[in-house]
């Protein structure tokens, strides 16, 4: 919670009011069909912490890209010290004292700390010494800890972006813009960064933080931004906002789809999952011991912050991901009631133990279809390996590619045009066409909307809620909240790869939700 | 502070082509036979002034490297089968290269296991001839063959697919082991002669028969039985299905339940074996000995003819004898002019390839020119 702002602090800002750091009016980016920003106008003061917050895809990071030079508005003016400008590349954004820290980190991991600072450094002549020397200042006085010598693939996440923070501030920057800086910090090291964003505060800076984490929010930030699907919905100062509060200006009002959804008709356990753990490469728990069950003739809702486990947990019950000991995953078959474990299966192995488990992966072209493969040759994915002949029958994944064109009316040259070449919706209806063909008992989707137009959205909750219908038990990681509170039945709520509660759909808020999302119930971020 | 900067077009800008409109397939035609063209003004040039001949005429000989009809009536002149001899072998290592190269394993091992196969062809031919003769002898052959080439492909594919080590640069090594343990061996086997010399020459044991007069046939008839079988095999059967899926893409490999690591294994095998092949026929039907030039480059240059046909193994057909022509050619007009030395006959031809794999650039992209300046709004 933040503490009281003292006095002194309070009157400087009231005098930089009026005199803003950076302004937008009226700034809107279009990408394609999609408004990313419309018409969002938006102060930052001097000596400041800002928060934007917002759900994915809410256009935050659009928004500060155009700041810091990646993008260009189609519509509206940026001010700079009350001037305006028009900021065309990452260097004009330096040359205005716009420094960018962007999720991805942009350092040659041969080169040394200074080597990377020096990097591109104009005006200046090359003399590791001097930067290595000026480096030592900058973290003097912010309260930085970092060898200008130490090789970039010898540090730590925490240490690289500690770098990239030192290269902004080294080019001048006055105003800095974060994107995510939390996402991949431990709890020790966020309280860390957290100090030297106040540091750098009461030096004067304006801080800009892109986040969707609430409690981040209300620990470091002077003011909060609020953007909702492209919109701009206002701004608050952290001292009067709350969880909630933000939470329902994150959100916003419930819309109405008119999505068509009927009771679930005698819904039995179709899939138990127990204490399923996951590891990443690097050890850390992407999964901590989720458990719930998925029954069959409804929709199971999966929501939560992109990157909360959600794709894990899919892929591992698909049989893509390893799982920690301990870990269980148990189909009950429909027709004979006996338990099958899936754990240790790979999806080949699953298919043959007689369990028809269809999968629409996010990666659609990546990992659930064949890009330079036609609609014929994405049909036999999954089949082609069916009967013993040494040669993969052709004839009926070709009559299932032509009942999927026609029935999902999929806009495609020809059956054997590669589906790379068409455009996402369709490429879409390829894939759920074809899983749903398996006449599946499980069906799990993840994003499965993402990218579409509203039609084509349509389109797959009116195949999905067939396939509930039918008694299947599908599973819908999704994003937008107002479609899983009208598609699905029951919505389990991941938060930083642990359950955080399952809500019933047809009661729940989105605020109920929202706060689910952000707020770890146990405490703790991890 | 942001200028009033205006963004100049540039002179010129590469689009790439749309290739989903079939209905264009004239033009890449036409790009292709403008290539050639250009070529052919270009190595005149290179003729005419370097060499002081008159190009038509060089042209014309460069053309009786292969199809010289002054000997007798028919096509089939010897010129024209040695020209097809080595077309067959080239596109035998690159009907080899395909499986391989469509699963993205950069295979450039196929001069080793070319090497490997003729090796062990050479060894059952010097040796087996001691226990068996006729038939049985070139069936053990052959088998010893696909074996050896096998071993040499599923080495890297083993180190791939269990440990994730670049295939490119495992298979290009091999290719030096393989070379150097031929040389030891013929080495060792040679004794006090100073080489090796041919195999079994009196009996001709363990040598292709002579079908049209021609010591090789038998190896052209194998190599164009390869290229249909391996078209059918990527084509319509399941490996070859797996093959494409693992090529394009790990993680839907992944979720269709295929096995990666036995793929890849068993993709190397079949493209080291054929390789393998290719080796016995070099030593049954055209060396009758080995050494270290056995595979003669061939096993790179595949590379090329397997590339430029997109991996289509009946393209590659085309491909490996418009080589194979150039190659001949070069080395008549080479044998002919005084002027021209081995060096100005390479050059000559290769000019001429080079215009080929060039054109592929223009077939892919074409070029926008700036219609005049813009100022940026």
């Amino acid at each position: 919670m933040p503490n009281g702002l003292d006095f002194r602090f309070e009157k400087r800002c009231r005098y930089l009011e009026e005199n803003y750091a950076v302004e937008l009016k009226n700034v809107t980016k279009i990408f394609g069909k999609v408004v990313a920003n419309d018409s969002v106008s938006l102060g930052i003061r001097h000596s400041e912490i800002l928060s934007i917050l917002g759900e994915n895809g809410s256009g935050k990071t659009t928004l500060m890209n155009m700041i810091a030079g990646i993008y260009f508005p189609d519509a509206g003016q940026i001010f700079v010290e009350g001037k305006e400008v028009s900021i065309r590349s990452p260097k004009d954004a330096i040359e205005l004292k716009i420094g960018m820290i962007h999720q991805h980190f942009k350092l040659v991991d041969v080169f040394t700390a200074a080597e990377n600072i020096a990097l591109g450094l104009e005006g200046e002549k090359y003399n590791l010494k001097t930067v290595a020397k000026r480096i030592k200042e900058i973290c003097e006085k912010y309260g930085f800890d970092i060898d200008p010598y130490q090789k970039v693939y010898n540090m730590t996440v925490s240490q690289k972006q500690t770098l990239e923070i030192i290269k902004v501030l080294y080019r001048g920057a006055n105003i800095l813009i974060l994107d995510e800086p939390t996402a991949v910090l431990t709890p020790l090291e966020t309280e860390r960064l957290f100090g030297i964003i106040r540091n750098m505060r009461d030096d004067g800076k304006s801080v800009i933080i892109i986040t969707h984490k609430l409690n981040e929010v209300l620990a470091v930030s002077d003011r909060v931004a609020i953007l909702r699907k492209g919109k701009y919905v206002g701004t608050v100062d952290t001292k009067d906002a709350t969880e909630l509060s933000l939470t329902e200006m994150m959100v916003g009002q419930k819309v109405s789809l008119n999505i068509a959804r009927k009771e679930p008709v005698n819904p039995q356990e179709r899939l138990i999952v127990n204490n399923l753990t996951c590891l990443d490469s690097a050890g850390v728990k992407v999964l901590d011991k989720v458990s719930f069950t998925a029954f069959g003739g409804e929709i199971l809702g999966i929501a939560g912050i992109s990157g909360c486990g959600q794709k894990e947990l899919l892929e591992a019950i698909a049989g893509l991901k390893k799982t920690a000991p301990g870990s269980s995953v148990e189909y009950i078959d429909p027709g004979d009631n006996i338990k099958k474990q899936l754990i240790g299966k790979n999806p080949r192995q699953i298919k043959d133990y007689g369990i028809a488990l269809s999968f629409v992966p996010e990666d659609r072209l990546g990992m659930g279809l064949v890009g330079s493969m036609g609609m014929t040759g994405n049909m036999m994915l999954r089949s082609y390996n069916n009967g013993h002949s040494f040669f993969a029958a052709r004839k009926e994944p070709r009559d299932l590619a032509v009942k999927v064109k026609n029935e999902l009316s999929v806009m495609t040259p020809s059956i054997d045009t590669p589906v790379s070449k068409l455009s996402g919706g369709n490429v879409q209806k390829v894939l759920v066409g074809r899983e749903i063909a398996s006449s599946p008992t499980v069906l799990m989707t993840a994003y499965a909307v993402r990218g579409l137009d509203i039609n084509t959205s349509y389109t797959i909750y009116n195949l999905l809620s067939e396939e509930k219908d039918n008694g299947v038990a599908v599973i819908y990681v999704g994003e937008d909240l107002d479609v899983l509170l009208e598609l699905c039945d029951r919505i389990l709520v991941l938060c930083g790869g642990r359950v955080n509660g399952i809500v019933d759909a047809r009661t729940a808020t989105k605020e109920e939700i929202g706060l689910l999302m952000t707020n770890l119930k146990e405490g703790g971020n991890r | 502070m942001a200028k009033g900067n205006v963004i100049k077009e540039p002179l010129v800008r590469v689009v790439k082509r749309d290739t989903r409109s079939t209905a264009k397939t004239y033009k890449f035609v036409l790009i292709r036979v403008a290539a050639v063209i250009l070529a052919l003004i270009v190595d005149a040039l290179f003729i005419f002034f370097i060499t002081g001949l008159n190009p038509i005429s060089v042209y014309t000989t460069m053309f009786k490297g292969t199809f010289d009809f002054e000997y007798g009536s028919t096509l089939f002149t010897a010129k024209f089968l040695t020209t097809v001899r080595d077309m067959a072998l080239l596109l035998g290592i690159a009907v080899a290269l395909a499986p391989a190269f469509k699963m993205r394993f950069w295979n450039i091992g196929a001069e080793g296991q070319v090497l490997m196969g003729a090796l062990a062809t050479a060894c059952v031919m010097q040796y087996g001839v001691k226990y068996v003769s006729g038939p049985v002898l070139m069936i053990i052959m052959f088998v010893m063959a696909v074996i050896a080439g096998a071993v040499w492909g599923i080495l890297p594919a083993i180190f791939k697919a269990k440990w994730k080590t670049n295939e490119t640069l495992f298979t290009l090594m091999m290719n030096y082991i393989a070379i150097n343990i031929i040389s030891f061996a013929t080495n060792v086997w040679r004794g006090k002669k100073s080489t090796l010399g041919t195999i079994n020459s009196i009996s001709r044991e363990g040598w292709f028969p002579k079908i049209l007069n021609q010591d090789f046939t038998l190896g052209i008839i194998m190599v164009f039985a390869l290229v249909v079988l391996v078209f059918i095999y990527l084509k319509y059967s399941k490996h070859g299905y797996e093959i494409s899926v693992v090529g394009e893409s790990e993680n839907t490999a992944k979720y269709a339940g295929i096995n990666i690591k036995k793929v890849i294994i068993r993709t190397m095998a079949i493209s080291g074996a054929i390789c393998g092949l290719c080796g016995f026929m070099v030593v049954a039907g055209k060396d009758h000995t080995v050494s270290t030039g056995s595979a003669g480059g061939y096993g790179f240059t595949a590379i090329i003819v397997a590339w430029m046909a997109k991996f289509n193994t009946f393209f590659m057909m085309l491909i490996a004898f418009l080589i194979a022509f150039l190659e001949h050619g070069a080395s008549e007009i080479h044998s002919t002019y005084a002027v021209i030395n081995d060096y100005a006959a390479d050059i000559i031809s290769a000019v001429i390839l080079f215009f080929l794999i060039g054109c592929e650039f223009f077939i892919n992209y074409r070029l926008v020119f700036r219609s005049g300046r813009k100022k940026e709004a």
